[in-house]
């Protein structure tokens, strides 16, 4: 095995310990819990809300796009947060190509604006 | 100036193009001036490249003009270039020269004919394709040619396609112009498999190191490239569609059955004079061949009655001769002959068009006669042209066959002895043609009140010509007929000038594209003399005897035209009887059981198995994402497992 | 590589960027933007055709850019070179490439402007996705990383998840676009496993710097690499639809609209070749006798499913879909050659193939008819009376895809074939052969049914919608049909143009 790999192998041992460790847990809390089901205990968790009619219902499709576009512009987010820890290391550069990154987002935000995807219909 | 080379294919193929389009709208007369100015425009091209090349140094005269690259591939490649030399040239002359009149006496001919513009647009072509053939740089590219004017000519063949012997004609050229071809192509592959190129110039061309090739391989290529030849210029044994080619339009005849494409053969032969060199029993074989068909085809002409049967046979016997000079290595001799034969051969068809012209559309001589009179620019032109052709000093025929028959002296007595017979029957046949149309009594009014008598001796085609009507009495044809006649006639007479011996201006011009292969005459001038003597009394025999025949005899000609020559010695029926009987029970054979069952068969297999093949197939597609993403999974495994498999770590 | 670097604080080295070099890409992704936000804020609707006409302009600038980048790489003082810090290379492989993608771009546009106004989808949103698209492909081709090569793969391929379902009101375009998606995301797994692998073994993501090594150092163990060749070539055999990676291709081809059909078959099949050429041909190439079998194998099954699937198909779309794949393995079998020649032969399949495809979709757009519903080989029959011109056109398309002499199809099946007798995989050339003749049945049968669909028809041709072919389409099947005649015939421009992109291998600076 060569040198390169065997630097992998931390992440194989990595793996283990993790495999290991929800294994432990898991195992850890079906030993000690009591287990007494009810009706209520045993229907599905949903943020709270109660679940009615069968898995496959509807929703309303607004919060659809509305989801989206969070997803689209929080995913971009996880590329800001690590530029502006190192603003200084990029210098002019980095802070020019970031500008571009928000302008064509800030464009894509422009679309869906005029789109009419921001109005609650 | 050289430079201009471009344009002499370019001009036809420009017309051809816009006859294509436009030639509807043009229509009559317009389309055939378009062509008529484009094949000159050709010429005057030809004549600028003319001067240029003139004007380089006299042995390096050899250019090459690369269009474009085409089918590069590796190694191999040819390109679409001409080779601009002293052969080229002359052919380039010579061809839209006759060309150019040509198109122009086809104006009057073709007038009121419904398809007037698709004449001239078929004819563009053809001078494209001829050119293309004259002047390319590499066999390809004459191979291309080649096909093309083979093309032309059976589409002019079969032009007035609603005559039944016009499609069977241009039938029969194609498919006996196949055979010529096979041999051609697979002198082609020949050629590139012993020397790995097609260039003809150049260090590493064809011309420069066919010399060094084996002799075995170079009489393989020489002999397959005779064949070839020998397709295209109706010689012995695939002569068999010339003929009836004269089912088309009279000046197609003239331009491609006389003039241009039948020379197309010679022109090879004299292109690839240093592979012949190379390979002298190949030389043999084609002065041999030569001379039997000048011979053979002379026989057939002297008992013909169809006014351009005869010049057909005529032609082929040219052609014999032409092939008989390349044959002993008379190579400019033949450039000549096939030069001055263009110019009377031309002549003497457009002279026969003229006369079915004013005949209304006759063409057997038994119902002419006497047309002197009636048409007397005709009958001047074409006694012009029966002076050359016969060899009658100082008309151009004469120095073109004296000079061919002194080089057959030199190299074999008795292809000398069959020359000057066939320069005596020549003669003959010739005279013959010229006292049963243009002198004697007129016997075009009294063909029709016999009819009924006549009907039994009247070839088939000639049918519908004999039921018309009382014809109205013969007439000169308008300006745009008579005037090629004229330029021509006076080429005729003088285009013995060209190389007049002791003037020499074309072997002189010729000499650097054939250096020592030249056959160089080792004759003493009395004996040339001599030589020449005794051509001219046979010759003079020749006239005499149709002279006491035609002219002077009150008993009926019959017995002097056999049968037998009349159909060619039977040749035509023989070959027919062949394919008929044994041939056709052999395309029986293979058509159901080689084709039917093997081939038909195998095919048949194969799209079963294709069908059946994919109807399994088409199983694995479902419809379902999941089973895809199991598919390209199970290949990903497949390839992960040739690899570890593969490496050893499995 | 230790974890200690990332401690470490220093100044972060910036590459130099060359604009020039990434002028075509700055051109297609600024027109794309342009459009989308002039779309966007525009009061009132553009006059007609307007989108098409700023795509194609687009297009035309960034072939405009190539031309330039070309004259560069040609010129022999200067000659190829990388960019972005070694993360691209412009050779003249990149520019073949950009001009490929984007001569399909212009044509798909042409295409898609009477097809969505006919649909009711009229909007800036395809084109510029297409834009957008096309310039992921150009990424791709460009890439000297592989990491980059991912970049330009997902680049193109989410642009056309969206386009293959922009069909709002079919839903066979919804589902290709599902299907799509799915299982591209699916290859792009593989793709990035294998780039983690082919890391893993050699310790760059470089071109140059892999081919360093490879050629360098002999590997005591390389399972880890071959693996890493096994999975790109999964994830770039999706993109190129190879066998057995082909599943989604008749379906999303049949289902997404049919222009957008005309683009995936040619600039995302391009893209995909251009990665693998230059991945593997190029980069790969110390280790060819490793991956050539592969190539084979997958070139075979291309070339034996896509006609043999061809011929029991009874919609046009699919027809050609499966044609699609079985020109995919022609392309392989110049790769697999692994030579110069051979990639000169698969560049320029690719070029003649574009223009073939194009104008064949095309013809599917029009006659597909409203509702892009009408693919059948019935919907064909006795087109020849109904649109003379249009079934001309076909046929010559269709004639060139068989592989007829005098188009650029034949010439293009000649020099991937003559690479591959070069090479000495005589059996790859026969089977090669052998399929073209089983796969010419197909467009036979497309043809036949154009002329000679019989009377009895007419009643249904009545009852048909008649076949409209309005001015951008009959522009951009007009270009096609040239070009596979023009190139056809005088071959030698174009031949010269792939003999000269044959990828070059540079490292980082």
């Amino acid at each position: 095995m060569s040198e390169f790999l065997r630097a992998y192998l931390t992440v194989a041992v990595f793996a283990g310990a993790a495999g290991l460790l929800v294994a432990l847990m898991l195992g850890a809390g079906w030993l000690i819990r009591p287990s007494r089901p009810t009706a209520q205990k045993s229907i599905a968790y949903e943020s709270g809300v109660d679940p009615v009619g069968p898995g496959f219902g509807q929703s309303q499709v607004r919060y659809y796009i509305f989801a989206l576009l969070f997803v689209l512009f929080d995913v971009e987010a996880v590329f800001i947060f690590p530029w502006a820890l190192r603003l200084e290391s990029y210098g002019l550069f980095g802070l020019v190509e970031m500008g571009i990154f928000i302008v064509i987002l800030a464009l894509g935000l422009v679309y869906a604006w005029r789109k009419g995807v921001l109005r609650w219909v | 100036m050289l430079s201009a080379v471009w344009l002499i294919p370019a001009l036809p193929l420009a017309g051809f193009l816009i006859l294509l389009a436009a030639g509807r709208k043009l229509g009559e007369p317009a389309a055939g001036w378009l062509a008529t100015a484009m094949v000159t425009g050709s010429f005057v091209a030809g004549l600028v490249t003319f001067a240029g090349l003139l004007g380089e140094d006299e042995h390096h005269r050899q250019f090459v003009f690369t269009v474009f690259e085409w089918l590069p591939s590796g190694s191999f490649s040819v390109d679409v270039g001409f080779l601009v030399d002293p052969l080229s040239m002359a052919m380039v002359l010579f061809v839209t020269g006759v060309g150019a009149l040509i198109h122009l006496y086809s104006i009057g001919y073709m007038h009121g004919d419904p398809r007037f513009h698709t004449f001239f647009l078929y004819l563009n072509l053809f001078a494209f394709s001829m050119l293309m053939l004259v002047l390319g740089d590499n066999l390809l590219i004459t191979f291309l040619g080649w096909e093309g004017v083979g093309a032309c000519s059976y589409l002019l063949v079969s032009f007035w396609f609603e005559r039944n012997s016009a499609a069977v004609a241009g039938k029969k050229a194609f498919v006996t112009n196949r055979v010529g071809d096979w041999g051609f192509m697979v002198a082609i592959f020949l050629t590139f498999a012993s020397l790995g190129t097609l260039t003809y110039a150049g260090e590493e061309g064809f011309l420069e190191n066919a010399g060094a090739l084996p002799e075995a391989t170079a009489l393989g290529i020489a002999l397959l490239l005779f064949v070839g030849a020998a397709g295209k210029s109706a010689q012995l044994p695939l002569y068999v569609w010339l003929p009836d080619a004269m089912e088309g339009p009279t000046p197609v005849s003239a331009l491609i059955h006389a003039a241009t494409m039948v020379t197309a053969g010679v022109y090879l032969m004299a292109r690839v004079n240093p592979l012949l060199d190379a390979a002298p029993a190949a030389l043999t074989v084609i002065s041999v061949m030569g001379a039997a068909t000048a011979l053979f085809a002379a026989t057939c002409a002297v008992a013909q009655r169809d006014i351009k049967k005869v010049l057909a046979y005529s032609t082929v016997s040219q052609l014999g001769y032409m092939f008989l000079a390349i044959g002993v290595g008379a190579y400019v001799a033949a450039i000549f002959h096939m030069i001055t034969h263009a110019f009377f051969k031309a002549l003497l068809f457009l002279g026969a068009g003229s006369v079915i012209h004013g005949l209304h559309d006759e063409q057997d001589m038994r119902r002419m006669g006497g047309l002197r009179k009636l048409m007397p620019i005709t009958a001047g032109t074409f006694i012009v042209g029966w002076l050359a052709i016969a060899g009658i000093p100082p008309f151009s025929g004469f120095w073109s066959k004296d000079e061919i028959l002194a080089a057959a002296w030199d190299s074999n007595r008795l292809l000398w002895l069959v020359g000057v017979i066939t320069a005596l029957l020549t003669a003959y046949y010739m005279s013959r043609q010229v006292f049963l149309v243009f002198f004697g009594p007129p016997r075009w009014q009294e063909a029709h009140a016999g009819a009924t008598s006549e009907e039994a001796l009247a070839e088939p085609e000639h049918e519908p010509a004999a039921a018309q009507a009382a014809p109205a009495t013969p007439h000169e044809s308008p300006p745009t007929m008579t005037v090629p006649l004229v330029v021509l006639a006076v080429l005729a007479a003088g285009g013995g000038l060209l190389n007049l011996p002791g003037v020499l201006t074309l072997e002189h011009f010729l000499e650097p594209v054939f250096e020592d292969r030249l056959h160089e005459l080792d004759i003493p001038a009395g004996i040339l003399l001599s030589l020449a003597a005794v051509t001219g009394v046979g010759v003079v025999i020749g006239i005499l005897a149709a002279r006491a025949i035609y002219l002077r005899s009150t008993q009926p000609a019959d017995r002097f035209e056999p049968e037998l020559l009349r159909r060619a010695w039977g040749f035509d029926q023989a070959l027919a009887g062949f394919f008929g009987g044994p041939g056709r029970a052999f395309a029986n054979f293979t058509s159901r059981v080689l084709d039917g069952r093997g081939i038909d068969g195998a095919v048949n297999g194969i799209a079963t198995l294709v069908r059946g093949g994919g109807s399994r197939l088409r199983l694995t597609q479902t419809g379902y994402v999941r089973n895809y993403a199991l598919f390209m999974g199970g290949g990903a495994v497949l390839l992960l497992a040739f690899f570890l498999l593969r490496t050893g770590v499995a | 590589m230790t974890p200690a670097v990332i401690a470490q604080i220093e100044p972060i080295a910036t590459p130099e960027i060359e604009w020039f070099a990434v002028s075509p890409l700055l051109v297609l992704v600024g027109g794309a933007l342009v459009l989308l936000t002039a779309a966007a804020l525009a009061r009132s609707r553009p006059p007609r055709g307007f989108y098409a006409l700023f795509t194609v302009v687009t297009a035309a600038l960034a072939v405009a850019c190539s031309a330039l980048l070309w004259q560069r790489v040609t010129d022999p003082g200067r000659g190829p070179f990388t960019a972005i810090g070694g993360a691209i290379t412009i050779d003249g492989f990149s520019v073949f490439f950009a001009v490929t993608i984007t001569a399909a771009i212009a044509l798909g546009a042409l295409l898609a402007d009477d097809y969505l106004r006919r649909e009711g989808l009229d909007g800036p949103e395809l084109y510029v996705l297409m834009l957008l698209s096309g310039t992921g492909g150009v990424v791709m081709a460009m890439a000297n990383d592989l990491i980059v090569v991912f970049l330009g793969l997902e680049t193109l391929s989410i642009a056309l998840y969206v386009m293959a379902g922009l069909h709002l009101r079919r839903l066979e375009s919804q589902e290709s676009a599902i299907k799509y998606f799915v299982l591209g995301s699916f290859s792009s797994a593989f793709l990035l496993y294998g780039i983690a692998l082919v890391y893993g073994a050699t310790g760059s993501t470089n071109f140059g710097a892999i081919a360093g090594f490879l050629s360098g150092n002999v590997l005591a163990s390389n399972g880890l690499l071959l693996a890493g060749f096994a999975l790109l070539l999964v994830g770039l055999g999706f993109k190129v639809a190879a066998v057995p990676f082909h599943v989604w291709t008749p379906d999303v081809y049949q289902g997404a609209p049919t222009p957008v059909t005309a683009f995936m078959a040619s600039a995302s099949k391009a893209a995909g070749f251009a990665a693998l050429l230059r991945v593997f041909v190029s980069t790969f190439d110390v280790y060819r006798l490793d991956w050539r079998p592969l190539m084979w194998g997958l070139a075979v099954l291309s070339l034996l499913v896509g006609s043999f699937l061809a011929v029991v198909q009874s919609d046009v779309k699919r027809m050609l879909a499966y044609s699609s794949i079985s020109h995919a393995g022609f392309i392989l079998v110049g790769a697999e050659a692994a030579s110069d020649r051979g990639i000169a032969g698969a560049l320029f399949y690719l070029l003649a193939y574009t223009f073939m495809v194009v104008g064949s979709f095309g013809v599917a757009t029009l006659v597909g008819g409203r509702g892009d519903a009408d693919h059948g080989l019935s919907a064909y029959r006795g087109l020849s009376r109904r649109r003379p011109l249009l079934a001309l056109a076909f046929t010559v398309l269709l004639l060139a895809q068989a592989g007829v002499p005098l188009t650029s199809g034949f010439l293009a099946k000649f020099y991937v074939i003559g690479a591959a007798v070069e090479a000495d995989s005589y059996a790859l050339a026969l089977i090669a052969m052998l399929s073209a003749v089983v796969a010419a049945f197909v467009y036979l049968r497309i043809t036949v049914a154009m002329y000679m669909g019989d009377e009895t028809e007419g009643a249904e041709a009545v009852t048909r919608p008649a076949v409209r072919v309005p001015p951008g389409a009959a522009l951009a099947l007009g270009v096609a049909v040239a070009f596979t005649i023009v190139v056809g015939i005088l071959p030698s421009p174009v031949v010269d143009f792939a003999r000269d992109a044959v990828p070059v291998l540079l490292s980082a600076p």
